[in-house]
């Protein structure tokens, strides 16, 4: 077992310098998150004065609450159990089709739940491909797979969306492990298990432990997946909060949810800060590719080959399985239950751009993609530079981090719903309300972003060992030509890797930010409610189509920042 | 070269920084003068839909420009509403609907106004004496059918909410969750009519017992479950609007002769909804929000409702579409309950529904 190194944290130019650095992070955490939070727990207090006390109170916590830690627990391990290989085989090995693979592994990630419905169904439902095919192999009259509405459907889906957080951070924490530490353990006559065991898996712990976090946080707090494809007869704590809150409207109840939500979160993040607190190693940074290898024992032959297949089946089907509808008609013939006619067509897309009703609301899908494209731009640069602040005071030893690491994480596992209504109250007048304040949206996106960026960034920072910063000192270096000639180099890939996380969480996010959504300035998934929100074949022909159009242009926007290179900066893995 | 670029890109991040925090400076001190359009905010829920036209139109001749704040669906954007009524987000607000109109009236959301249209308008339409809350247009949630299934099983209708317990139709059926869905709640309602506060769960028992199907939403229900929609689902009978079947005559991907669906209308399956509009209590553009109220409940406006939103004008002399009249049916004998009774009870309703249908 390899000793954590202890004074890999720079030592402080006392607090203030922390201080400092805390400003703008901290300033932005308040207007937009605690400011809008603490509006909504005061109505729901004056509200619940007045109101009747609710009966089996307790019972009402603690159903909703049990179901949200088992689902939860249960998604975590799922993803784990495919990420963490996945994450071995992306961080350790260059084979064909590699890239495209990484990218089509983060579209799930963007996608609205909605269109994930969608995709499931066009994949597994009633009449989706695989029941199809099952019906005419077999000549079935019904359909044979039933997946929908239940718990598997819902562990599917959460494997679905958050595979690729433990692909991103654990891989490339992975690309980034010193091999000549593997190898001396080789060298001294450790068995490859023994390896993995007492050198690779220490040495990563700090970003397992930060990708199994995000994941757990998203679970936790799971909504749409729960309500699309779980189905009624399941309801995690956020399912309860927007039943009470938006339909029953009971906001007493839906605050009370909330807090308690609030604490689950708040707790978490603490076990994590204090966990990570002393388990990053410093890692000189390494050339790239070095520790790339490629495929060559039959062995290393079928763990990539069985990994690629369930990647594919697990994360690209789905897509494929929704690009492919959306260019196909399914019209069962009138009168024959079992027979199917399919035909290829580009109607569906055709139709996008027609505003046949002469809608006020229509929206071009030109206009939607810009829209997204440039709130997902203004959101990468918002998160990277706060993220970037935020971190760097972390990565510094300061008894006032103890406190304010966990506030960073807490965005995550806040409450949509309760946010978005605390985005109303605060913000609506000028000239903060989203009308005459276009940068609104940006801003609550990079508060749902921030999380990852720092949780990316900071391993990363922490890991540059000292003696890089005193020898570039000792050289005459100031500190801003430090940070700029080590530290920046050094956390490229990690700055990389997150700036695809803020990109696609900005592109697909419809939680908090709904509730500030504007008609003026439409973006793809609000187009896509808009279609699948009606009857008829063609209105859902193009929901999908706009969804596909989604998937592609998140996926240019991945592959554009991938190709990106700071000036100056190495090779990206 | 390289510190250059690299000193350059600094100074570039710190710029957009530096703008992207600065706070707009609003025009706020600009005295609006008589040429420029005075601004009337719309709240609406997200099925709001209108033709261009109309609007710009109604923008020129009144010098005003009309901002639509879509807000969620129907509850969403009720309680954002609520929630704002301190500082109201906008001046008219439009989409509150019987099962949600006594909250609103509670909330003392609306300034009452009798505006003159309200006059050709039936009484059965009119829940708010006071004026707070106008009607605007109504629609049926029924059953759809898939007509193919029963045409090809030889299956007759069911001819009221019992038949549905009916072993004939065992696993047919698909429904919302009430707690989640508006068309849901409102078939809740219907068979509160129709067996009472005390006779509906045990009706609701009997219906789980026949392999009820409840989905949370309506888009689950009708692109996934039904199988008359383009989702081909397994159920041929889904709780929708009557306003589905000409909606998918009018969406279809080949043009149709005839609506692949129908809704069953026999007396008490239905329920009306109706929705409203209100002028929200101390707006500034009281004399604007009331023309605007009076443009919605005017001819051309409510003959543009029906196929922007699928719904029914409430002003008799409005003409429906040609696919209205075809394709969609009007129920004779909807079922309804009054919305003082919704409003007290809803809550205990869908929460005994909730043990007895999904626990």
């Amino acid at each position: 077992m390899i000793q954590p190194a202890t004074g890999t944290a720079l030592k402080s130019r006392g607090n203030w310098g922390v201080l400092a650095l805390w400003l703008l992070p901290l300033l932005f955490l308040g207007l937009f998150f605690f400011a809008p939070l603490i509006s909504v727990f005061k109505l729901a207090g004056e509200a619940a004065v007045t109101a009747a006390p609710q009966a089996n109170l307790l019972d009402r916590i603690t159903r909703p609450l049990g179901f949200t830690f088992y689902q939860a627990a249960l998604s975590t391990l799922a993803t784990l159990a495919l990420g963490l290989p996945a994450a071995y085989i992306f961080g350790r090995y260059t084979f064909p089709g590699k890239s495209l693979l990484r990218v089509l592994t983060t579209l799930p990630f963007i996608l609205p739940t909605v269109v994930v419905a969608a995709a499931f169904n066009a994949l597994i439902g009633p009449r989706g491909w695989i029941n199809l095919g099952l019906m005419n192999l077999f000549n079935l009259t019904a359909p044979p797979l039933q997946m929908l509405n239940s718990l598997p459907a819902i562990l599917i889906a959460h494997v679905f969306y958050n595979t690729t957080i433990v692909i991103r951070v654990v891989g490339s924490a992975w690309s980034q492990l010193d091999p000549r530490m593997e190898q001396a353990s080789r060298v001294l006559g450790a068995t490859p298990l023994k390896t993995l065991r007492e050198v690779t898996l220490p040495l990563l712990r700090p970003a397992i432990l930060a990708a199994g976090l995000l994941v757990f946080m998203f679970d936790f707090t799971s909504f749409g997946v729960i309500l699309l494809l779980g189905g009624p007869q399941f309801a995690t704590l956020e399912v309860e909060i927007y039943i009470q809150a938006l339909h029953m409207l009971n906001l007493p109840l839906a605050g009370l949810l909330s807090a308690v939500q609030l604490l689950c979160t708040l707790g978490f993040t603490i076990a994590y800060s204090r966990a990570s607190l002393h388990l990053n190693v410093p890692l000189a940074p390494r050339l790239q590719g070095e520790g790339m290898r490629r495929i060559r024992t039959w062995r290393e032959k079928l763990l990539v080959g069985v990994t690629i297949i369930l990647l594919a089946v697990l994360l690209v089907l789905p897509l494929a399985a929704l690009g492919a509808r959306s260019v196909v008609r399914l019209e069962a013939d009138r009168g024959e239950r079992g027979g199917v006619q399919t035909g290829l067509t580009l109607d569906y897309y055709r139709e996008l751009f027609v505003n046949r009703r002469q809608s006020l609301f229509y929206v071009p899908p030109i206009e939607a993609a810009r829209n997204s494209l440039v709130y997902a731009g203004t959101t990468v640069l918002f998160s990277l530079t706060l993220g970037f602040l935020a971190s760097s005071a972390l990565a510094r030893r300061a008894r006032i981090n103890r406190v304010l690491d966990p506030l960073l994480m807490l965005p995550l596992g806040t409450s949509a719903v309760t946010l978005g209504l605390g985005f109303i109250v605060v913000f609506s007048r000028p000239p903060f309300d989203p009308g005459s304040f276009p940068l609104l949206i940006p801003l609550a996106h990079s508060l749902v972003a921030l999380p990852f960026v720092v949780r990316t960034l900071l391993p990363a920072l922490r890991s540059i060992p000292i003696s890089l910063r005193q020898a570039a000192g000792v050289l005459g270096a100031s500190p801003l030509r430090t940070w700029w000639e080590v530290d920046l180099p050094i956390i490229t890939r990690a700055a990389m890797v997150s700036a695809v996380f803020a990109f696609t969480i900005s592109l697909g996010e419809f939680g908090a930010t709904s509730f500030l959504a504007r008609p003026e300035y439409p973006t793809l998934p609000v187009a896509i409610y808009r279609f699948i929100g009606q009857p008829g074949a063609l209105n859902y022909g193009q929901a999908l189509a706009m969804s596909t159009l989604l998937m592609l242009v998140c996926g240019l926007g991945i592959l554009l920042i991938e190709r990106m290179r700071l000036p100056g900066l190495r090779e990206d893995w | 070269m390289r510190n250059w670029e690299k000193t350059s890109l600094l100074i570039a991040l710190s710029i957009v920084l530096i703008v992207a925090c600065a706070p707009r400076i609003a025009p706020l001190t600009a005295t609006p003068t008589p040429a420029e359009p005075a601004i009337l905010r719309v709240m609406t829920h997200d099925s709001f839909l209108v033709s261009e036209a109309l609007i710009a139109q109604f923008e020129k001749e009144n010098n005003v420009k009309l901002s639509f704040l879509p807000s969620g669906d129907t509850g969403a954007a009720l309680n954002k509403a609520i929630l704002s009524k301190n500082t109201p987000l906008a001046d008219v607000f439009y989409g509150v609907d019987n099962t949600f109109l006594s909250r609103a009236l509670d909330e003392a959301l609306f300034e009452p106004y009798a505006s003159p249209r309200l006059a050709s308008i039936p009484t059965e339409f009119k829940l708010d004496a006071e004026n707070r809350a106008l009607p605007v247009d109504y629609g049926d949630v029924c059953i759809n059918y898939d007509k193919a299934y029963f045409a090809e099983n030889n299956l007759a209708l069911p001819q009221s909410l019992e038949d549905l317990t009916d072993p004939a139709y065992k696993d047919l059926l698909v429904v919302e969750n009430p707690a989640t869905s508006s068309p849901g709640l409102a078939f809740l309602l219907a068979t509160i009519s129709h067996f009472g506060a005390d006779g509906y769960l045990d009706y609701w028992q009997q219906l789980k017992d026949n392999g009820l199907v409840v989905v949370n939403d309506w888009e689950t229900a009708y692109y996934t479950n039904f199988s008359g929609s383009s989702g081909h689902g397994p159920q041929p009978m889904v709780v929708s609007y009557a306003s589905s079947p000409p909606a998918e005559v009018i969406f279809a991907e080949n043009p149709l002769t005839d609506a692949p669906t129908a809704s069953i209308t026999a007396p008490g399956t239905c329920f009306r909804q109706i929705e409203f509009v209100g002028i929200l209590a101390g707006t500034p553009q009281r004399a604007l929000a009331e023309k605007f109220v009076d443009f919605m409940l005017s001819v051309p406006f409510q003959e543009d409702m029906p196929l922007q939103m699928f719904v029914y004008p409430v002003q008799p002399e409005a003409k429906l579409p040609e696919a209205f009249v075809k394709y969609a049916q009007l129920p004779q004998e909807p079922a309804a309950l009054a919305p003082e009774d919704i409003s007290t009870n809803r809550n205990a309703w869908i929460e005994a529904w909730t043990e007895t249908v999904l626990r």
